[in-house]
């Protein structure tokens, strides 16, 4: 699989057909909240998402590669979201949309998740409140660049368990 | 010939749902016999966090209740602990966040028609109108500092005046307004797949959706002419002129038509406000205006230097736009105990310093007397109310927001019992469902 | 009719069952016994003199811990005193939380025809918090009282379905109560942190 011990010939198509995936990301988006307005505002003509290929959202997860999870994922929503990743296809991708994907944001409390990779494994992080749509291109030219190299059964990260958030009470 | 009920389950991430919710029908054949609605997909526990932080804090948390016109969400908020602390603030303050929240208001109903008319096929309407919300978030981004969670009014105030050019931007952004919605009117209303989709399905009658609690357009598309901004008017909404669309049928198509609508009312509104506010004093130049760097301010004053920075203006950095002392008087209530002194005064005097300790530190703040009020304010999907109650501590005892939307979607078995399947899109379209205001 | 008056109509009518009344900033409030709650409402949607064809809110408030945080400013009385609003009713003092009683059940009303306001409070104890509910007569009362069960437990006689609506159903206890902790996370799927 390493990329060095194959062929010229196999290393080429290798760079081809990552070319030719980054440049066809059929996304899937899991829309939930407010980070939802920057998305449509991104994939909209100001800021056109489609230029970079990846203009055309699937639906349905069987089509899609890259799942974008935008907006909060509360607990209620969590199974569902774990249900869409599973019913994916290889190779796919998790793109962290907004900084309540990436750790749950300021919603501290009982109802959120505190970041979706605890729960699947997330390939991109657009952190922000809700991002601008210049930051949400920037990560889909990372994850573009993810792709290329990655491969088909690149190096998947592994879901986090992260300790146990404490809000610190202030004492006196 | 036997037939069988099927059980559809729609949702809960699902295209055509504006946000997440679980729709499950029981169809014979096309038609839609009885629905479960189930929501709380995104609760974010707004009710909970508003106990644990003050009552600015609270700010950031109401503009993503309606995301998608977040400054009427903050007057109202900032409104109702005014109410409870009985304070008012100055006219041009008032000015000021009723041009933001009509902005909002229409960057609201673009993103509705534009979203349901997508769903419907009418894609180009879609983009359109976002190329619209863009001029709207240009203009947002210019007096706030950001595009969509502003967190733009204080208790007490506004962070910032409105800053120099704001009119002629403002112009230019409505100009491009109306030529969407021409446009978009011209594709839509009068086409025979719009017109036929969306005229005679969803319909409620005044009396089911009053009972319901439904109110804002889509009680005005049943022919109920409640608006609270005329009817129960806050702020200076009794000093400006303008209509109230009502539709008559209360079916998908006069919603539509009552949006559009209130749309061209809000830009009047915007008009005539810009025309009336009282004048402010205009942004002095960093060439005539004395301007000192902050740090200089700081240093002068510690070593007991305060003549010679008495008349200055600190120049700070560009986030506090807009809150330099000559704007401050126009932009806040003077209140020593509510509202953050300018930064020449924390940097320059220790009245001033003492004034922004009691209200930053952990504590203390704004502390109003002990009390329950409520305020309804007119959001975009209807009267959104909050209901302070206060133990006399730094952070509220309760904060419930009153959603519109949790109304008409309560109502969805009853718009949609009869219709078929298909009718289900442009119902939910015109519902105008926000997830953050519906499950909080 | 303004606040002054609408709270006299009101007690007039029902002497026995108002308990007490307010109209703090303006807002004209009654305090009610539970078991004349649901007499009192048909008379407030019915009656010419009231008409109130929407119910706009229906929520609780849990008074457990009301002035319980420990306020540490210096010379931290309560209220801060600020210039009186020309806007802003004179200050009808508030009567302060209930004595003994941990919920209370808070309605607000609206009349379209006569553009009044009523807010309409029922005080629960702690051991049985239950009260009739009032979906005959107002239809958006039942999503509202699904709301009030999920978040404080209140239950309401003759609902017709009253299940958890914000959170999930395996969801154990209210979370707005003022015993439950604001991050105490009970996950469907993944760890708890």
């Amino acid at each position: 699989m390493a990329i060095e011990n194959s062929g010229f010939l196999t290393s080429r198509l290798d760079e081809a057909i990552g070319w030719a995936r980054k440049y066809s990301i059929f996304q899937y988006p899991f829309v939930t909240a407010c980070c939802g307005m920057e998305y449509m505002a991104t994939a909209c003509s100001h800021y056109d998402v489609d230029r970079f290929g990846a203009g055309l959202p699937r639906f349905s997860p069987r089509q899609a590669d890259v799942l974008f999870v935008v907006g909060t994922i509360s607990h209620k929503m969590a199974p569902v979201m774990k249900r869409i990743y599973d019913q994916m296809a290889e190779p796919k991708w998790v793109v962290s949309f907004g900084v309540c994907t990436c750790t749950g944001g300021f919603y501290d409390n009982y109802a959120t998740v505190m970041g979706i990779d605890t729960i699947i494994p997330v390939d991109v992080y657009i952190p922000g409140c809700p991002p601008r749509p210049e930051y949400v291109l920037d990560g889909l030219l990372k994850l573009q660049a993810k792709i290329t190299e990655q491969h088909a059964i690149g190096q998947r990260p592994v879901p986090e368990l992260r300790p146990a958030m404490q809000k610190p009470e202030f004492e006196p | 010939m036997e037939t069988r009920d099927m059980l559809l389950n729609v949702g809960p991430a699902h295209p055509a749902m504006h946000g997440i919710i679980r729709i499950v029908t029981r169809l014979e054949g096309e038609q839609i016999v009885d629905i479960d609605v189930e929501i709380g997909y995104l609760h974010r526990g707004f009710e909970k966090m508003a106990e644990t932080v003050d009552y600015n804090g609270v700010m950031p948390y109401t503009d993503r209740l309606n995301y998608v016109s977040p400054l009427i969400n903050n007057m109202g908020y900032c409104m109702a602990v005014e109410k409870l602390l009985g304070m008012s603030v100055p006219d041009r303050c008032h000015y000021i966040r009723v041009i933001m929240s009509e902005i909002s208001r229409i960057s609201d109903h673009l993103t509705c028609v534009g979203a349901s008319a997508m769903e419907l096929g009418a894609f180009t309407v879609f983009l359109y109108m976002i190329k619209a919300r863009e001029y709207l978030w240009d203009l947002v981004e210019m007096v706030t500092g950001a595009r969509l969670t502003v967190t733009y009014c204080r208790v007490g105030g506004v962070k910032g005046d409105l800053p120099a050019g704001f009119e002629e931007a403002c112009a230019k952004a409505f100009k491009e307004t109306r030529l969407v919605l021409k446009e978009s009117d011209t594709l839509l209303t009068r086409n025979r797949i719009f017109v036929d989709r969306m005229s005679g399905t969803g319909k409620i009658s005044a009396e089911d959706a009053m009972s319901y609690g439904i109110t804002g357009p889509f009680l005005r598309g049943c022919g109920v002419a409640y608006d609270v901004r005329k009817d129960c008017p806050y702020s200076v909404y009794d000093r400006l002129e303008f209509d109230v669309p009502v539709g008559t049928r209360g079916d998908n198509l006069d919603r539509y038509m009552v949006r559009m609508e209130e749309m061209e009312q809000s830009m009047r509104i915007v008009e005539q406000a810009l025309r009336e506010i009282p004048d402010g004093p205009v942004l002095a130049s960093p060439d005539t205006g004395k301007p000192m760097a902050a740090a200089e301010m700081v240093d002068r004053a510690k070593v007991g230097n305060i003549g010679s920075i008495a008349d200055r203006v600190a120049v700070t950095d560009p986030t506090l736009d807009g809150s330099a002392r000559p704007l401050h008087v126009h932009i806040a209530a003077d209140e020593k105990r509510v509202f953050l002194p300018p930064k020449e005064d924390t940097y320059g005097n220790i009245e001033g310093l003492m004034q922004h300790f009691k209200l930053v530190m952990y504590g203390h703040g704004i502390r109003p007397p002990k009390g329950e009020v409520y305020f309804p304010v007119e959001g975009a999907n209807g009267e959104l109310g909050f209901y302070v109650v206060s133990d006399g501590s730094s952070s509220a005892y309760r904060v419930r927001v009153r959603p519109p939307c949790f109304a008409i979607m309560s109502a969805l078995p009853k718009l949609l019992v009869g219709d078929m399947i298909a009718d289900l899109t442009p119902t939910f379209g015109s519902v105008n469902m926000i997830g953050g205001e519906l499950d909080r | 009719m303004n606040a002054a008056t609408l709270i006299q109509a009101v007690s007039d009518r029902f002497p026995a069952a108002v308990t007490g009344s307010h109209s703090f900033r303006g807002d004209a409030t009654v305090i009610v016994a539970r078991e004349s709650l649901l007499e009192i409402a048909r008379s407030l949607k019915e009656d010419a003199a009231f008409q109130m064809n929407f119910l706009m809110d229906l929520t609780a408030v849990d008074f457990s811990s009301f002035g319980t945080k420990p306020s540490r400013g210096f010379f931290s009385s309560s209220g801060v005193g600020v210039h009186p609003s020309s806007e802003i009713p004179a200050h009808d003092p508030w009567p302060g939380p209930p004595a003994d009683a941990r919920f209370a059940v808070v309605y607000h009303f609206f009349s379209l025809a006569l553009k009044h306001r009523l807010r309409v409070e029922v005080l629960l104890q702690q051991d049985d918090p239950a009260l009739d509910s009032v979906t005959s007569l107002w239809a958006g009362a039942d999503w509202l009282e699904r709301e009030v069960w999920d978040m404080f437990g209140i239950r309401f006689r003759g609902h017709p379905n009253l299940k958890r609506i914000l959170m999930y159903d395996e969801f154990v206890g209210h979370p707005l109560r003022k015993d439950y902790p604001v991050n105490r996370r009970q996950p469907l799927i993944g760890p708890v942190n």
